[in-house]
């Protein structure tokens, strides 16, 4: 809350404010512009209980602020009597640089993307919009903001307005200036440990990470904005892999609402994009997600099944397996091969990743190693 | 635009009723109920033994996924490999290879390889696939299998010391130490006498290695005796050559032979007239491949999709994080063509500096 708190203080000055140091400036929508008050009001919706079936699930759930917006440390995320999903909360903070949401890039924007967890069961588990709108219309601080931001009256509010808000709000949710940033764009030689500087070599070369966590000359966003199947999740299943994609499909042409489909089960889950494009090329296929505060985003990957930041890594050397000699599954990406990374080079990619966390978030920082310690000051 | 598997169904029908009937309306046009097929074509995967039961993971990894993907819808009818399974053409390696494909559930016929006979002359692939050259009729086309990557007698029977060495000579690209591909006499004439009891209306299609057609000698993209093999085809109305070999997308017409390179799901080869040496003969029709990401393994491999619409062939090619691409034979021009990028307003500029 306090990296919300710190922006809307700011107020009119929000709009010419200078982005964080590592971030290009955040993209607008022409036909959402942000003012104090809509982001304000998106505030109050994102934290608003009330619209989920049993009264207690807001957006805030499992995008928590103290928890960088995530729900952190579960796996995967619960929402309405204790229901559980098949995915982890991807991060809120960034999220306004996304070119595609969810985990499977299945929404479009931020508005859209606000739409959709109201109405999914496992999650908030609303039959339809209109309960949104019900609670909206009887309250009267609702009623007076919607006038103001949208200058429309009670029973003219519709579905749109309330995610413009929230996704006007959502785009207040910005970190950069990590150490990392002051080191790399900053250019303060102290900013990050020795360690950390390795591991940006590592990432640069042996790693091969950049070529997916791509960095630019003045920011770095740390994702391609693409899909790829890096064996998480679908190598185990690679058996069923046949049967699993025939039948899903062929649910989709029956009509199966591919969010709710994703959610509900697992199986389902792990065939990652292709459930959205049914192109062969992404079957098991995820987004590349950001790198930025993943230290204290833990557990990792879409379906949350990885703890640290070191096993992931290792996932990674041993070619998109976990442990070493697990078969891989045919479709895996074609980036994804044994790195033969050395202990002393897989350490420093985990100081590095750890050299990328917000100063709003410092305080949830639980270095993994003790020589991931000390940033050099 | 990226294609699915049902992306390619629906074009399929575009390409052969300009795009307004329903597929079963085009059959009913046509009046050939179950002539039309689509068969799956993987090539060129060159499975490479290291030591032990270690295999280069690299094409293990293009075999593999070729296979899994072969197996979604819609069904083959059956699946061409089209040769190269092996590197060396060791047992260890057509074994290895051999158990990859097994996989799928299709009636699978083999086109021999230079890496997978030049070892043995193609005594162990025999055992595994059956012979080097053979026919077979499927809903109404006639498909001829050649071994095209003979040579003359000398190279193979007397210049080199051992089997092994013999394989290595020809198993590199631009060696000049090897020999030009052909057909050879004795198999030109049982293609004579097997043809000669096809009627000429009866659509044709040969699978070969070689490209049956002289494109660049230096890395035998090059079949020595193409003229002949032509000649012998030539009578036929409806006649189409798919070839692997070359690791990239081709296409020609010469008379009434319409010829498709298939893909591979080992490597990519760059065009021959990007080496300036001697003359390359690239089918001016054929619009390149962009170039491969070399950051990506898969990128500029793939297999693909061949589909029988009466009697000609499209192609559909399944490309890796690439765009998937169809080249099929356009009635109105009288040859294959690229049905997106053919036109050079439409196509995505390759990148031509490094």
């Amino acid at each position: 809350m306090r990296l919300a708190l710190l922006l809307l203080s700011l107020g009119a000055a929000l709009r010419v404010a200078a982005q964080p140091l590592g971030l290009p400036p955040v993209p607008i929508p022409e036909d959402n512009p942000q003012t104090p008050e809509k982001i304000a009001l998106g505030e109050r919706l994102f934290n608003d209980v009330r619209f989920s079936s049993n009264g207690q699930v807001a957006c805030a759930n499992c995008h928590s602020p103290s928890s960088v917006f995530t729900d952190s440390p579960l796996k995967v995320s619960v929402g309405v009597d204790g229901l559980t999903g098949t995915r982890n909360a991807p991060t809120v903070v960034n999220a306004a640089y996304n070119l595609t949401q969810f985990w499977d890039g299945r929404s479009p924007t931020l508005e859209d993307q606000a739409l959709h967890p109201f109405v999914n069961p496992v999650e908030m588990a609303l039959p339809s919009h209109d309960p949104i709108l019900e609670v909206i219309r009887a309250d009267r601080d609702y009623v007076r903001d919607f006038r103001r931001v949208f200058g429309v009256r009670a029973e003219d509010i519709r579905i749109e307005h309330v995610t413009q808000a929230i996704a006007a709000f959502e785009r207040t949710l910005i970190a950069g200036d990590s150490p990392f940033d002051r080191w790399y764009f900053g250019g303060d030689e102290n900013a990050i440990s020795e360690a950390a500087k390795r591991g940006f070599e590592v990432f640069l070369t042996d790693g091969r990470c950049v070529s997916c966590h791509t960095i630019e000359h003045d920011h770095a966003l740390f994702t391609d904005h693409r899909f790829h199947n890096i064996g998480v999740g679908v190598n185990a299943m690679q058996d069923r892999i046949e049967e699993l994609a025939k039948a899903f499909l062929v649910a989709k042409q029956r009509g199966v609402d591919v969010d709710v489909a994703v959610l509900s089960d697992a199986d389902t889950s792990h065939l990652g994009r292709f459930a959205v494009t049914g192109d062969l090329s992404e079957i098991g296929a995820f987004k590349t997600p950001t790198l930025r505060n993943i230290a204290v985003t833990a557990p990792y990957m879409h379906d949350g099944s990885i703890a640290t930041l070191r096993e992931v890594v290792e996932h990674y050397n041993n070619g998109g397996v976990l442990p070493a000699g697990a078969p891989v599954n045919p479709f895996l990406s074609g980036g994804i091969r044994p790195l033969n990374l050395t202990e002393q080079q897989i350490d420093d990619l985990v100081a590095f990743m750890e050299s990328l966390t917000s100063p709003e978030f410092q305080q949830l920082a639980q270095p993994e190693r003790v020589s991931a310690l000390g940033a050099g000051r | 635009m990226r294609m699915n598997r049902r992306g390619f169904l629906r074009q399929t029908g575009a390409v052969a009723a300009a795009g307004v009937l329903p597929v079963s309306m085009v059959r009913l046009a046509f009046g050939q109920e179950g002539q039309d097929f689509t068969f799956a074509y993987i090539s060129d995967s060159h499975i490479q033994h290291i030591r032990g039961n270690e295999f280069v993971r690299n094409w293990d990894q293009g075999l593999k996924r070729a296979v899994a993907e072969a197996l979604l819808e819609p069904k083959p009818d059956f699946v061409v490999f089209g040769g190269d399974l092996a590197q060396l053409g060791t047992k260890a390696e057509l074994d290895h290879g051999a158990e990859m494909l097994s996989a799928l559930r299709y009636p699978l016929y083999a086109v021999m390889g230079e890496h997978d006979y030049y070892l043995d002359l193609g005594e162990y692939w025999s055992e595994l696939f059956g012979d080097h050259y053979y026919s077979f009729d499927h809903k109404g086309v006639h498909f001829v299998v050649l071994n095209s990557v003979l040579t003359y007698d000398e190279w193979t029977y007397h210049r080199w010391e051992t089997p092994e060495r013999r394989m290595l000579e020809m198993a590199g690209l631009d060696n000049p130490n090897g020999s030009p591909f052909m057909v050879g006499e004795r198999q030109r004439e049982w293609l004579r006498r097997d043809l000669a009891r096809i009627p000429r209306t009866t659509p044709i299609v040969v699978l070969s290695h070689s490209p049956l057609q002289k494109i660049y000698k230096g890395w035998n993209f090059w079949t020595e005796d193409a003229e002949e093999v032509q000649a012998i085809l030539a009578p036929f109305e409806k006649v189409t050559v798919l070839y692997g070999h070359v690791h990239q997308i081709q296409y020609n017409q010469i008379g009434s032979i319409s010829f498709h390179s298939v893909m591979a799901t080992a490597w990519p080869w760059p065009y021959p007239e990007t080496y300036a040496h001697s003359g390359a003969y690239v089918p001016v029709m054929t619009v390149p491949m962009n170039r491969a990401d070399p950051f990506n393994e898969r990128d500029a491999t793939g297999w693909q999709f061949i589909d029988v619409h009466t009697g000609r062939v499209a192609a559909h090619y399944t490309l890796y994080d690439n765009k998937n691409r169809t080249v099929a034979y356009n009635a109105a021009t009288g040859r294959p063509e690229d049905t997106e990028y053919q036109n050079p307003a439409r196509r995505i500029p390759p990148q031509a500096h490094y």
